[in-house]
């Protein structure tokens, strides 16, 4: 016999390992996967969006001596007390219970050393997150738990939660391995059991309905809270404008790289739409009724950079939020734990199974001996320097472009390195005065 | 702002902004401690965010959210209410003569909640310890996702009475026209009895326990399995 | 996401004071709808068909447009003129001729009926009722509707109510899930809509059912099996009107009757200034279920 040569072995890129290894899974257990995060699909991202930094025909602003200025006033539509930031990246919802308690105290530190807000999540306001965060936002989430008038009324502002980028239209269920003892007394819950958690709210259906919702919100806090609506990447426009007429001070715009606790993979890969395509939409809904930058947008979902914090100013935004990103300034992933990653059978950066409560990282766990890996001091003070490191830059980029205040930046100033992002974001492709959609092609 | 001879200050809701009348029942103390508003025509959100030992007499019907959030406070509403009456109600008692709309008593964490009438569908949703008595009926979906407290209906429940319920209990004297997933009839034992008298007894209902069956969770959809997938 | 008000007269007395009655309720509903207000009101049948047809340039495209459908129709066609709207009233076998007439000189037709005029366009409520003077109008029944428009323009075709067959028109709060499917479906089956707007798919779908045969009843059951998405329909017919909510029915719907009227309203205090309110029995529909006020 001659030796036949052999064509090497091919995998099926339709039925990759890592599908199959999901079909294995599903087979044997019999419940879709759940995890934490945001999409892990690559999507178009800022990343393909650069700065026409200034040269000839327009002039920069000199570094560290001329002033660019990042502060940002939340909620000036009807609010008595509208909320100041010094940068315009707040923290993100994220609930007690999906993150320990010294975890919630360290957000509250490091946003307030930076100057910004932080936010309370589903499961209600603890006494380490409101009595370490200057400006602390609370939500209103369809579970209400732990939802009372005393919080309500010394929160900083309120953020009515209508959906989230990494479920836009989802409820679900979530295992119980996290609800504790103190967890369900928050929540009024059974201690061990899963929680289902509700996609609409309990009381109302509806822009209609969520003006008197929000009418209600306003007359127990005597109008002097901003109200925030934070809607998932679905619809932009519609999703906008509808939140502007049920009378929203801010509106938050959360993309679908934008993380959760714990929901469906399927949810998080494949609903919603990139945080890049949110953005024209949502700002054009503004125009359209004239209230951009009376109605502030905060937009959120897979911001890591100062470059993407100053690329969704330039697009229209007028503060972004950060979640995920801040996790990992605190240590989430660190290579520090991989032993214990392995251990758990995932690696450094993949790790996503925060609803187990098993974070060698302490961060995502109710676990008291994980939790107190934590050193909330400490862990702060990493997210203050993440938060002034990205405003640095984010206003290095502002300067170059020529910008005192860090929102003038302008879609004028963006040009795009591929089709998708020239399309998405509606700026030309680089070398050229054109994107797609755009006439006179 | 006239004192009639019962000695509760009026707030006439036709010629005093909404703010105001809140604002003035917000910060009600010491004083004065019974209020009357008259002509509340439908408005929404009155007497919400109440805090404090005070008695609100609402003199017709009201809109969306009446009473929401309440605390201390005891609020009559002589007519009907609107949607999400007493909704995240903490403590207090709010008593309507007349029927509630859908959402009564949502996600409330204490308190009494009465309701002379019927209430419409949701009664009850997501409650978390507050106790609702209705004298007519309900209708359906009530205590869907309900957590804590205790459902009363001296009449009938609507469709999917219970879903998905956790660790409320509910009480129903005529008929049921179907359970919702996870929700089960139980037997009602003497400390049930002895919950069900009180609460009858504090909503002025002319009805016996004995009368009445009890309703509560399975507690098969506590931990998934696969088996009842279908029910989720 | 709207508001919606309807009232039907039982007693004649009140006849006269229809159109001021139903201004009242649409003009509380504001906060519900502030985008755009429509109304649907129901006369006394007459001799003939009432066109209603609606131009954004009034003077010029109303200017001898009587004479010129009556050259067409080969009789005096009388109108009046409120407005942006005009109400041309033809013999009643000569709807498609008409139609198609003014269709041809680009005007807009709201409605056509023996007995029902709509008048809608984009606005706040209480603009709206001023430019037709809805308040001088009587009649034996109607119904109005304030919109917020969720994924449809804010225009004078997208204001409700919807009309897609003689005498019926259509309101509707909530917002349906599957009517893209089913607007390419009735468009094959030869009801083709003038808008992206869910309900007049609603509506559509309910003509087309009738068209095939079913009841106004049965017609709209079939909402119930074939509509996905959340809604409260009331639909106006010749002698009155029928309500039906989804299974699910969370937008709101009360009602209330008295000897003198039934009337509908998404809030409770749409009726505040009605005659007897006080003492009148008022009840919210049941999901899934079909109510009908007819005389």
């Amino acid at each position: 016999m001659k030796d036949i040569p052999q064509t090497e072995p091919r995998q099926s890129w339709t039925f990759s390992n890592e599908i199959n290894s999901e079909i294995r899974r599903a087979a044997q257990t019999g419940i879709y996967d759940i995890r934490g995060g945001g999409a892990k699909r690559r999507v178009p991202h800022f990343d393909d969006l650069l700065f026409l930094g200034a040269s000839m025909s327009r002039y920069p602003l000199e570094g560290y001596r001329e002033k660019c200025e990042t502060g940002v006033t939340l909620g000036t539509r009807f609010a008595k007390n509208p909320i100041e930031l010094k940068i315009p990246i707040t923290i993100a919802g994220m609930s007690f219970g999906s993150l320990s308690g010294p975890a919630k105290e360290a957000l509250g530190r490091g946003a307030t050393l930076a100057g910004t807000s932080t936010t309370t999540g589903d499961g209600g306001m603890t006494e380490e997150e409101r009595g370490h965060s200057e400006k602390l936002v609370y939500q209103y989430l369809p579970s209400r738990y732990g939802m009372n008038p005393d919080d309500l009324r010394r929160a900083d502002a309120i953020e009515v939660v209508v959906g989230q980028g990494a479920k836009p239209g989802g409820g679900g269920m979530l295992l119980g391995q996290k609800i504790t003892e103190r967890v369900a007394g928050m929540r009024d819950l059974p201690v061990g059991i899963d929680q289902r958690s509700a996609c609409r709210h309990p009381d109302w259906t509806g822009p209609d309905d969520l003006e008197i919702k929000i009418l209600e919100l306003r007359e127990i806090t005597g109008w002097e809270k901003p109200i925030y609506i934070k809607v998932g990447g679905a619809r932009p426009y519609y999703d906008v404008a509808l939140s502007v007429k049920a009378g929203a001070d801010v509106i938050v715009l959360d993309g679908m790289q934008g993380g959760t606790a714990a929901t469906q993979d399927v949810f998080i890969e494949h609903v919603g739409q990139p945080t890049l395509a949110c953005i024209r939409p949502a700002v054009k809904a503004l125009q359209d009724l004239g209230m951009h930058r009376k109605v502030q947008l905060v937009v959120s979902g897979g911001i890591r950079t100062g470059a993407d914090v100053a690329k969704a100013l330039a697009l229209g935004a007028d503060a972004v939020s950060i979640g995920t990103a801040a996790l990992v300034a605190l240590g989430d992933n660190d290579p520090k734990w991989e032993d214990e990653y392995r251990k758990l059978g995932t690696t450094t950066g993949a790790y996503d199974d925060w609803h187990e409560g098993r974070d060698p990282a302490g961060i995502t766990t109710q676990d008291p001996e994980l939790m107190a890996r934590l050193d909330p001091v400490e862990a702060g003070r990493r997210l203050r320097n993440y938060l002034n490191v990205m405003t640095l830059e984010c206003q290095t980029l502002a300067r170059a472009c020529g910008k005192s205040h860090v929102h003038n930046l302008e879609p004028e100033d963006l040009c795009a390195l591929t089709m998708e992002a020239a399309a998405m974001a509606q700026v030309p492709l680089a070398g050229t005065d054109w994107y797609p959609g755009k006439a006179g092609f | 702002m006239a004192k009639p001879a019962t000695d509760a200050l009026v707030l006439d809701m036709s010629a005093t902004e909404l703010r105001e009348v809140n604002a003035t029942l917000q910060g009600a103390s010491g004083n004065e401690t019974a209020f009357q508003l008259v002509n509340p025509r439908g408005s929404h959100a009155v007497a919400v965010g109440l805090d404090a030992p005070i008695e609100v007499t609402v003199k017709g019907s009201t809109g969306y959210y009446c009473a929401g959030m309440n605390k201390q406070a005891t609020v009559h509403v002589e007519g009907s209410v609107g949607p999400g009456v007493a909704e995240n109600m903490m403590s207090g008692t709010v008593i309507v003569d007349g029927d509630a709309s859908q959402y009564a008593g949502a996600t409330g964490h204490g308190g009494l909640l009465v309701v002379k009438g019927n209430a419409s569908s949701r009664c009850g949703i997501s409650m978390k310890g507050i106790d609702i008595v209705v004298h007519g009926n309900i209708g359906h979906m009530s205590a869907f996702m309900a957590q804590k407290g205790n459902l009363v209906v001296l009449g009938n429940a609507g469709d999917a009475l219970g879903d998905s319920l956790y660790e409320a209990r509910l009480f129903v004297r005529g008929e049921v026209k179907s359970l919702g997933a996870d929700c089960i009839e139980k037997e009602m034992r003497p400390e049930h009895l002895e919950i069900l008298a009180d609460l009858l007894d504090r909503a002025g209902a002319d009805a016996k326990p004995e009368e009445f069956k009890r309703y509560g969770s399975a507690r098969k959809l506590y931990n998934f399995n696969i088996d009842h997938a279908d029910e989720y | 996401m709207c508001g919606i008000v309807g009232l039907f007269l039982k007693s004649e007395a009140l006849r006269p004071k229809l159109g001021e009655m139903l201004t009242d309720m649409l003009i509380t509903m504001t906060d519900r709808g502030p985008d755009s207000a429509g109304i649907a009101i129901y006369g006394d049948p007459g001799d003939g068909l009432k066109v209603t047809v609606q131009s954004d340039t009034p003077a010029e495209d109303f200017d001898g447009l009587d004479v010129a459908l009556g050259e067409v129709l080969g009789g005096a066609v009388p109108m009046k003129v409120s407005d942006t709207h005009a109400v041309l009233t033809i013999p009643a076998d000569a709807k498609t001729r008409a139609v198609a007439f003014l269709e041809d000189r680009g005007l807009r037709v709201m409605g056509v009926g023996e007995a029902m005029e709509i008048y809608k366009e984009v606005g706040l409520p209480k603009d709206v009722a001023a430019r037709f003077d809805l308040r001088t109008m009587g009649g034996s029944h109607g119904i109005g509707h304030t919109r917020m428009a969720t994924e449809s323009a804010v225009t004078t075709l997208g204001a409700h109510p919807f009309s897609t067959a003689s005498d019926e028109c259509l309101v509707h709060n909530g917002s349906l899930s599957n009517h893209n499917r089913l607007r390419r479906q009735l468009a094959r089956e030869g009801f083709v809509t003038k808008t992206e707007n869910d309900t007049e798919v609603g509506a559509a779908y309910i003509s087309s059912r009738i068209a095939g045969g079913a009841s106004l009843g049965e017609a709209l059951e079939g909402t119930l099996q074939d509509l996905d998405g959340f809604f409260t329909f009331v639909m106006g017919t010749k002698n009155g009107f029928g309500v039906v909510r989804d299974p699910i029915a969370c937008k709101p719907a009360v009602m209330a009757e008295t000897d003198d009227y039934v009337a509908f309203g998404s809030e409770y205090r749409a009726f505040a200034d009605l005659p007897g309110i006080e003492t009148a029995r008022v009840w919210e529909p049941e999901p899934a279920t079909v109510y009908f006020w007819e005389r």
